[in-house]
């Protein structure tokens, strides 16, 4: 959006109108810069005389605050607010020239600048990173191989056909759906119980949203003895109902279990928060509109809530979807010892990323490993669409 | 992404809330004994792991191992802290020092640097703005594992594996700290407060410094606590460039204690304790602001 300079700024310079004290102010929705006209206004010379202009015109005006022709004239007005004797000013006329240029200068300068740390940070740590993993991904290119060549397509065509990678994406798949599905449900329930009046509101949230300062390391370590095969505290609970203790690492489904279940604690209280924002930006009178007209609460929250709170959904949603495809600390930790980066003995519980690490450090193929990494990166991108569609048309069903 | 303000009003209405009794703001419903019940099983599945935490680390680990399970504190987390210290393959001494200066390099750097481009994004008139807040939004899709082939090969070159610049450098300025400071600025910061010290004569800068700071100080506060938080936790990156496990951070630590060949359990959860005790620290002090920083950023987006 570039800002069209503003037209009658100039001749108002140039012949300042009396205007009566506290004029119109800007317009206040348009978040005008100190830039103003200073950046985007005609060229150097223009401002140049106008400068000359003004400095007698200042005098004569002492009301024009300069609140119609906001920005601009920032040496100026430097000086109006200075005065100082009239002899000195003249003879600063030239130093105030350079300074009103430079003024103009730093208004152009400036907002490059405050911006450019963050784009010559992600020039270097994301943007050629991720060009280089495209090239580096049609190589076959390992740090024990001295030399690298061009393979074109192979590593996909191998990616294809390699039984670990999609065992490691049903994985994946597996505990995101398992962990996901319930958690943003508990959210949602948990989210419409603090969206009401009661006694120890602050402890309440307090407690449920401890488990986001826990790292993932220490949920997986807790996790892990809880579900431990002897001495877990799980299998002793379900001892007490005669359950035979169970080796909750050996399957596919039980480990799955064991990580959604870490990946549930850390979230949900998370996301229930996210919730709770959200059902308490809904205007009051709507339910009570729907409670005249005799709606159920259950219907209220089906019909009012839930639409209402569907772009909120799809951001938990959305997140949840790229977290959870990059599931990596939680199955990892679940294995003491080394080794772990296999998920498991037969990789139940290997997820993509665990796949991918393992391929760049422990096989040294970085050229295979980078295909991986793109292909998950497509799949993030590709579900994250899926499911945002998914949830809108879910939202506007109802 | 539209961009409201819209939790505002509510919020005034939730303070006025828990005051309970008086019918004027009765228009929320009062939770009924059944909702407060969940309530409490929540908040107890909430908080059990991390009481069981501190439970297994103040106790000999042989009591890890028995049933029923101890259910109290016992009075050895001192000595247990003094192992996990001790412990020459965890460092975790060392681990907890390049855990603070990572996440608090990364904290100042990138509140300072997002209040920086939050403001220019907010308040300042610049050519091609607009496309460029976009591609600050895209660059946050962009996750790190996406890239961590070209990214370990550079820390490489750098000189940097098992260095913790390795683990500062990527993480500088954020996009979502960019983007939670514009958020601030635009309804923070006075546009005539700007103007106001222009005619002041202050430059762009001075605008920044004298205006933007201190309006924006809550949101700085806010961005820290939950950059701190997030910098202390993070795993998967110091996971593959700090491999060797003499100079780690302190959840690269808990990883080496876990994989030990003898596993200490209460030597373990010992270490946990240590790990998560100064988050929990800031938790409980800055409750308020690391909550409503969850639930506006979330609404804001």
């Amino acid at each position: 959006m570039s800002q069209e300079p503003v037209p009658e700024s100039l001749p108002e310079h140039r012949a300042p109108r009396p205007r009566p004290p506290g004029g119109p102010p800007p317009p206040p929705d348009t978040p005008y810069s100190p830039g103003g006209v200073g950046s985007h206004g005609p060229d150097p010379s223009a401002d140049d005389t106008r400068t000359d202009t003004d400095t007698h015109t200042v005098t004569k005006t002492e009301t024009d605050t300069g609140a119609g022709a906001p920005g601009g004239r920032h040496g100026n007005a430097a000086v109006r607010t200075r005065p100082g004797p009239r002899s000195k000013r003249a003879m600063q006329g030239a130093g105030r020239r350079r300074r009103a240029r430079l003024a103009r200068l730093d208004l152009k300068v400036s907002p490059y600048a405050y911006v450019a740390p963050f784009f010559i940070l992600f020039a270097i740590f994301g943007l050629y990173p991720f060009l280089y993993t495209i090239w580096i991904s049609l190589t076959n290119e390992s740090p024990i191989n001295p030399e690298t060549d061009f393979v074109g397509v192979d590593n996909y065509t191998r990616l294809f056909g390699d039984d670990r990678f999609w065992a490691a994406v049903v994985n994946t798949f597996g505990m995101f759906v398992l962990a996901t599905v319930p958690q943003l449900l508990m959210a949602l329930v948990l989210a419409s119980w603090l969206n009401r009046r009661l006694r120890g509101l602050t402890f309440f949230r307090m407690s449920i949203a401890m488990p986001i300062v826990t790292s993932t390391a220490v949920v997986a370590l807790v996790f892990g003895m809880f579900f431990a095969r002897d001495y877990g505290l799980i299998n002793g609970i379900l001892g007490n109902f005669g359950v035979d203790p169970i080796n909750w690492r050996a399957s596919q489904w039980t480990s799955w279990l064991a990580i959604s279940a870490m990946v549930d604690w850390r979230w949900t209280g998370y996301n229930a928060l996210i919730y709770l924002a959200a059902m308490q930006a809904i205007p009051r009178d709507i339910y009570e509109a729907a409670e005249i007209d005799g709606a159920s609460r259950v219907r209220q929250f089906w019909r009012i809530t839930i639409p209402l709170l569907t772009p909120t959904i799809i951001f938990t949603v959305i997140i949840s979807t790229i977290g959870g495809l990059q599931l990596f600390t939680e199955p990892l930790m679940f294995t003491s010892g080394s080794g772990a980066l296999s998920g498991g003995t037969t990789g139940q519980y290997q997820t993509i990323t665990m796949y991918l690490v393992q391929t760049m450090r422990t096989f040294n193929q970085w050229g295979y490993a980078g295909a991986i990494s793109l292909v998950l990166f497509l799949m993030i991108v590709l579900v994250s669409a899926i499911n945002f569609l998914l949830v809108r048309r879910l939202g506007s069903d109802r | 992404m539209t961009v409201t303000m819209s939790t505002r009003p509510s919020q005034t209405s939730r303070r006025r809330r828990p005051k309970g009794g008086h019918e004027a703001g009765a228009t929320v419903r009062r939770a009924s004994p059944l909702t407060i019940g969940g309530l409490i099983i929540a908040a107890a599945l909430s908080i059990a792991p991390l009481y069981w935490m501190l439970v297994v680390a103040s106790r000999t680990s042989n009591s890890a191992y028995q049933w029923p399970p101890a259910l109290l504190p016992g009075g050895n987390l001192g000595e247990n802290i003094q192992r996990v210290l001790d412990n020459p393959d965890a460092a975790i001494f060392r681990g907890i020092v390049n855990s603070f200066i990572v996440s608090g390099t990364i904290t100042v750097s990138t509140v300072f640097f997002g209040a920086l481009a939050g403001f220019a994004f907010a308040k300042l008139r610049f050519r091609g703005k607009n496309a460029l807040l976009l591609a600050v939004l895209v660059t946050m899709m962009v996750p790190i594992q996406l890239s961590i082939v070209p990214l370990y090969q550079m820390m490489g070159e750098f000189g940097w594996l098992n260095d913790i610049r390795a683990v500062i450098a990527p993480f500088l300025i954020s996009g979502f700290g960019i983007f939670l400071m514009r958020q601030y600025s635009i309804q923070a910061i006075p546009d005539e407060l700007i103007e106001a010290a222009r005619i002041d004569g202050c430059s762009v800068w001075g605008t920044f410094r004298h205006v933007a700071v201190p309006a924006l100080r809550p949101a700085a506060g806010v961005l820290g606590l939950l950059t701190f938080m997030q910098q202390w936790n993070e795993f998967f990156w110091p996971f593959i460039v700090l491999a060797d496990p003499g100079n780690p951070t302190v959840q690269i630590s808990l990883r080496t204690l876990n994989s030990a060949y003898h596993q200490d359990l209460s030597q373990i959860f010992a270490g946990m304790v240590i790990a998560t005790v100064p988050l929990l620290l800031i938790f409980v002090f800055f409750f308020r602001q690391i909550i409503s920083g969850i639930m506006e950023g979330a609404t804001k987006g």
